[in-house]
């Protein structure tokens, strides 16, 4: 085991994790609000060649991530156009908006091949990065990564602890109670599905910016179905969602690590650990409910 | 990922109706097809293969016409691809990744009078070529660079499948740093893919992260460069492409394959009607396998050395597998002086002792 360091572990982990977990935060503010948007994937590549070529024109990444989260909440509002006003299945509509960002990024990125794209900086923290163990792990990261941690409270907060969040659990629990009530639900699920929208751009842009940093076609490579997996897992909570993501990053980082290190274990097992402790742990924990009403279609006559 | 392959799949269709309308209009010249198995954009492995086909468009100007098919998906998609550009007239056909091998081989059966090359494979009928380059040379004077550049006797490897190819350069690469570094230890991740930016990006990242202070690659992406160009003090090897870009520091020199003159060798026998099957494996002294500038960041001595090796290897000399060499098991491969076969080579399934990891099944 020689060569691992916990401290660059952790500290790698909580980069890897990032993509999953701004998805992740996005998706689960949807489900809550009563709508299954499987178009994840989708919305994610999309939102990493946006942010990817707003980044290359502009020389910002600041810009290219707003550019990211644009694309992202615009193209999920072609989801949410089909199920919330033309009442277009919500499961099939996601899959084919997966399908559909798939190949838009790649007619939208084929110029965009084997540039190279703004340098994402990390974040001076002074004092607090040059604490002993504390520091390197926690506070020399970029911006996005507290980002993504930053809207997992903004989020919890905004669910637990504010009327609007009451009015959008509401929306996602009883979709019928809440218009007996008066509350505009189709209104505050397009504006759920936007915020997913934008937030799973954002992760997908940390791919293309941040984290590898290229464009390439299918870069995302399965990330959004992993973060769809951790909103169910975490049973639909902004706390436990922190945990899955973190445990998936981990461990994939964990498995890379141990490759390195020379570890004699079957490639094969270290590369699917990741899949299989996730799937172990949301089997083993699972104890919350679904939304009540979600994936179900509204319409205000019936 | 069937998704990916779905995409592709539609992606391959759009471009192919593209290209019989520009088939139609000129039918007399032949025609010579590509297909590649990533983007030509990747700046390594395809893209060098896209160089080829330029420089063979720009050798022969009207006389032929060049079409190619970028991201084909090794598999039935493969095949499906090649049998269309077979239908739609090409007289010669490149299939540029070790993963065409089945589907070429298929259809080149349904097509006897269409010519077909494959790079990387090994199997050859009366219409089906193989050629390939002696890329275990260029990693042998990667090896020794790395091997006087690194100070942790860490070397790092971005594997991306577990075949001869791949193990070949990762023993040619390791027996060289440990002719010039005895302390050298050789660390391997598999990306199992050749084309992943992210993942390749992991992996550079994880080989950095226990210590490794020179990492080569074997995927066709420059993630890997962008990681340890973010990591400071960590060298890298342009692969397949020169990837300049990152010179003079992360990346100290490159193996750049050089398909062009081939690929203009070949066309010229199918015009001339002397097209035969052949197998090639060319290397550093027919110009197949180039190295890349090295850049200041190598001290000296040490591009002395290597440029010393590189001439050796070209004279033919020396040879990378020249024994004694051990396998990773103890048991001897070679004897002292014995040099390694082709056959030897191109079924080569072990590591050399040394290198302490298990090769995947």
């Amino acid at each position: 085991m020689s060569g691992i360091d916990p401290v660059i572990l952790l500290a790698q982990l909580m980069v890897v994790a990032t993509p999953i977990l701004l998805a992740a935060i996005g998706e689960l503010v949807v489900e809550r609000a009563g709508v299954l948007n499987l178009g994840v994937e989708g919305m994610m590549i999309t939102g990493a060649v946006c942010g990817f070529a707003v980044g290359v024109a502009t020389g910002s990444p600041l810009l290219g991530f707003a550019g990211a989260a644009l694309g992202g909440a615009l193209v999920s509002m072609i989801f949410g156009l089909l199920t919330q006003v033309l009442l277009s299945n919500q499961v099939a509509t996601g899959l084919a908006l997966t399908l559909f960002g798939l190949g838009l990024s790649a007619l939208i990125g084929q110029g965009y091949v084997g540039l190279r794209g703004p340098v994402v900086p990390d974040l001076y923290l002074p004092l607090l990065r040059d604490i002993p163990v504390l520091g390197p792990m926690l506070f020399r990261h970029d911006a996005v990564v507290y980002l993504g941690l930053g809207l997992v409270v903004a989020v919890w907060w905004l669910l637990t602890r504010t009327r609007a969040g009451l009015i959008l659990r509401a929306v996602g629990e009883n979709h019928d109670a809440a218009h007996a009530l008066g509350y505009h639900v189709v209104r505050v699920r397009l504006m759920a599905i936007a915020f997913g929208g934008a937030c799973a751009g954002l992760g997908g842009a940390y791919l293309s910016l941040a984290r590898v940093p290229q464009w390439t076609e299918g870069m995302t490579a399965g990330a959004g179905w992993i973060a769809l997996a951790i909103v169910v897992f975490a049973s639909w909570r902004p706390g436990r969602l922190v945990i899955g993501a973190y445990l998936f990053g981990g461990i994939t980082v964990l498995q890379l690590n141990l490759q390195a290190a020379g570890v004699r274990v079957p490639v094969e097992y270290l590369q699917m650990s990741p899949y299989l402790a996730t799937i172990l742990v949301l089997v083993l924990l699972r104890a919350g409910r679904a939304p009540g009403s979600l994936g179900k279609t509204f319409h205000a006559a019936q | 990922m069937q998704r990916r392959t779905m995409l592709k799949s539609a992606a391959a269709g759009a471009v192919l109706a593209g290209i019989a309308t520009v088939a139609a209009a000129q039918d007399d010249v032949p025609k010579v097809g590509f297909i590649y198995v990533g983007p030509v954009g990747d700046l390594g492995w395809s893209y060098q293969h896209d160089q080829g086909r330029q420089q063979l468009q720009e050798h022969f100007g009207d006389e032929i016409e060049t079409v190619y098919i970028e991201n084909v998906p090794e598999g039935p998609d493969a095949e499906r691809v090649l049998t269309q550009l077979a239908l739609q007239g090409a007289d010669l056909i490149f299939a540029t990744s070790f993963g065409f091998m089945e589907a070429t081989n298929n259809v080149a059966q349904q097509f006897p009078d269409v010519k077909f090359e494959h790079a990387t494979g090994y199997m050859t009928s009366d219409n089906l070529s193989v050629y390939g380059s002696r890329f275990y040379e260029g990693r042998a004077v990667e090896g020794l660079i790395a091997g006087e550049l690194t100070e942790s006797n860490i070397i790092g490897y971005i594997g991306s499948y577990p075949i001869p190819e791949v193990i070949r350069g990762i023993n040619s690469s390791f027996l060289h740093a440990q002719k010039v570094n005895p302390d050298v230890e050789m660390r391997i991740v598999w990306a199992y893919s050749w084309f992943d930016p992210a993942a390749e990006a992991e992996a550079a990242q994880a080989l950095i992260d226990a210590g490794a202070d020179v990492v080569l690659q074997h995927t066709d992406s420059t993630a890997p460069q962008a990681a340890a160009q973010a990591a400071g003090d960590v060298y890298t090897f342009g692969q397949a492409s020169d990837m300049s870009d990152y010179a003079p520091m992360p990346r100290v020199t490159s193996i750049i394959d050089e398909w062009g003159d081939y690929y203009i060798e070949r066309t010229q026998a199918l015009i001339d009607g002397t097209w035969e099957t052949s197998d090639t494996w060319g290397g550093i002294d027919s110009g197949m396998v180039g190295i890349g500038e090295m850049t200041d960041a190598i001290p000296q001595d040490v591009r002395d050395e290597a440029q010393d090796l590189i001439d050796r290897i070209a004279s033919g000399e020396y040879h990378p597998f020249t024994g004694p060499i051990n396998k990773a098991d103890g048991t001897q491969w070679l004897a002292e002086g014995e040099v390694a076969t082709d056959e030897q080579l191109l079924s080569m399934d072990f590591y050399v002792e040394g290198i302490e990891a298990a090769i995947p099944d």
